[in-house]
């Protein structure tokens, strides 16, 4: 009898605390981030509420406008050129290549690198006096400048040619996935009624398979948010903090100005955003999957 | 429906589909070089001397190639303070993620089989606030995360690092095994509680016989991730305990004396060989963890 008992709750015995723990690690960690951001802590944490000062901190920190600024300019190049590239990719692919399987491995091994390794390959490359503007040099074209690596205004730009590089393939395999889901009797209609290649494409295979943008645009955006390691390997930041992201900018503020509550509020702000690209997401997955 | 197997767009004939053919094996070429010339870039800079590199061209094999800066990369060049190489960050690193790996691997599997063969009330609820735990930005457990580190007193050590890629990987690995349980027919493990099995034994001599191929895309997908891993080892590891990726940054950042590209290119290969390693020997199955990854989460 009793060794019914415990067969019975064994599963729960088993499986809740491991669930209760990663739990805690997920949703008790988010609480107390958002409680300390709503306090006056510094370089110690401070629990008395002290409601939104934290965020009007924030939110009156000229480099945090910086953060958000590069934050805007580096997810919309990031996501349109590794939507543009991943596109045209697979669709090249997907005419029928012999050595698809060879390409493929060729465009999608970036995506198995650290973002440290790729940003310390593209810093050597772009490099202002040994890089591409020396090969340039060399090659006979000696007025070519390429400083974007030290200058203040450019700087985000070379992010955004790194995390092309490295993430483009993987969306182009997204892609690739999503043609070869498209019956093949669509396209043989297609060309009955007299539609060419690019026609074809433009007005009935891509809109077939408009969740395939859907998804790569939320994988983007959210890869887009969390960068961090990126900007660090390439500029550091810098110069000064014209690369700053809010990824940079909520480590900076927690562990090298201790300004605590200041931090949380930036988390909380990354936090929300993700939420309300994400949220939506996994509710339709979730609902699809229930069906 | 023969030729259904072939997808893409329906081919014409005559010369024109032959410049077609050129013009789209040109483009995908160029692909392959854009792709290429970084990996090519690092490996031949890694290969040269340092008056070559100013010297010689970005591009350009190396004249006497010399594994000299890939030695100075592993056993003597300047991380921080500290100039024995990359070699004990390296090892860190291996110390990180081979735990962590079996670890969030396993407790995965159990989760997932639990989470469908063994159904209880609010299982896709917990399941779905599990996989939710994928996708926030880490930054928002950073602070909470070093405090319960420092009270565990596991701060600045590899073994703290293990217990928190092991935590955040468990999402993921969860999702993975999940989704393979689903397919396997709840029949077999109503036959296996009939005959009196339990929890465990249906768990070892049923369910992980069946799961080498879902195992082997979770234990690809985790190293992968654990050793790319920069946001959790910078913050929460300090100087001797760093993994490779932070050792590899402060190794770049560090500037004492000349600076050395060569070695720097070394350092980047050594960081990156063993995931790339993974990715020659088994791509099929880290593509196949990408594509999971990103469609259904």
């Amino acid at each position: 009898m009793l060794a019914r008992v415990v067969e019975k709750w064994l599963p729960r015995i088993v499986v809740m605390p491991l669930f209760a723990v990663s739990l805690f690690f997920v949703y008790g960690f988010i609480a107390w981030t958002t409680w300390i951001s709503f306090t006056r802590s510094g370089v110690m944490p401070d629990y008395g509420f002290d409601g939104l000062a934290q965020y009007e901190r924030l939110w009156s920190t000229p480099r945090w406008y910086v953060a958000l600024g590069n934050l805007a300019v580096f997810s919309i190049l990031f996501i349109g050129l590794c939507i543009v590239v991943g596109i045209l990719l697979a669709i090249l692919l997907d005419q029928r290549i012999r050595i698809e399987g060879a390409i493929r491995t060729v465009y999608l091994y970036p995506m198995a690198l650290s973002f440290i390794v790729t940003g310390t390959a593209w810093k050597w490359i772009l490099n202002p006096g040994l890089g591409l503007e020396h090969l340039a040099h060399q090659w006979g074209w000696t007025d070519f400048h390429f400083g974007w690596l030290v200058d203040p205004r450019m700087a985000i730009y070379t992010v955004v040619i790194a995390g092309v590089w490295q993430s483009s393939g993987y969306v182009m395999a997204l892609f690739l996935a999503g043609l070869r889901s498209v019956d093949d009797e669509v396209l043989r209609a297609a060309a009955i009624d007299g539609a060419g290649p690019i026609r074809t494409y433009t007005s009935i295979v891509l809109p077939m398979i408009r969740p395939v943008f859907f998804s790569a645009i939320i994988v983007l955006a959210h890869l887009a948010i969390k960068s961090y390691d990126l900007v660090v390997a390439l500029t550091g930041g810098g110069p000064g903090y014209a690369t700053d992201v809010p990824a940079t900018f909520m480590y900076s503020f927690a562990f090298q100005r201790s300004e605590l509550g200041t931090a949380a509020a930036s988390a909380v702000m990354m936090l929300v955003t993700v939420l309300a690209i994400i949220v939506p997401y996994l509710w339709s997955e979730l609902r699809e999957a229930g069906r | 429906m023969t030729t259904s197997a072939n997808a893409g767009i329906v081919r014409r004939k005559g010369p024109g589909a032959r410049v077609g053919r050129i013009v789209l094996f040109t483009i995908l070429g160029l692909f392959c070089v854009y792709y290429l010339m970084p990996l090519w870039v690092v490996v031949v800079t890694s290969l040269k001397s340092l008056d070559e590199i100013r010297a010689g061209s970005l591009l350009g094999l190396p004249q006497a190639p010399s594994f000299a800066a890939w030695g100075r990369a592993w056993s003597s060049a300047c991380v921080g303070v500290r100039c024995d190489g990359l070699a004990p960050y390296v090892w860190n690193s291996f110390a990180m993620v081979i735990p962590a790996v079996a670890l969030s691997t396993f407790l995965g599997a159990i989760a997932g089989y639990a989470l469908t063969k063994w159904r209880f009330p609010g299982a896709d609820t917990i399941f779905a606030l599990m996989l939710f735990g994928a996708f926030i930005p880490f930054q928002v457990v950073l602070l909470p995360m070093a405090r319960v580190l420092g009270i565990l007193d596991l701060a600045g050590s590899v073994v703290g690092l293990v217990l928190v890629h092991t935590v955040y990987g468990l999402a993921f690995t969860t999702l993975f095994f999940r989704n393979f349980f689903v397919g396997v027919s709840n029949g077999i493990v109503d036959a296996a509680k009939i005959d009196g099995a339990g929890f465990f034994s249906i768990f070892f001599r049923l369910m992980l016989p069946m799961a080498p191929p879902v195992i082997v895309v979770t234990v690809i997908w985790q190293f992968t991730q654990i050793w790319n891993d920069f946001l959790f080892g910078v913050a929460f590891t300090v100087g001797d305990s760093n993994p490779v990726t932070v050792a590899l940054n402060n190794l770049v950042a560090t500037s004492t004396g000349v600076k050395e590209y060569n070695v720097d290119m070394a350092a980047a290969v050594i960081a990156a060989l063993p995931t790339l390693l993974v990715y020659v020997v088994a791509g099929k199955y880290f593509v196949r963890g990408l594509a999971a990854g990103a469609v259904k989460g």
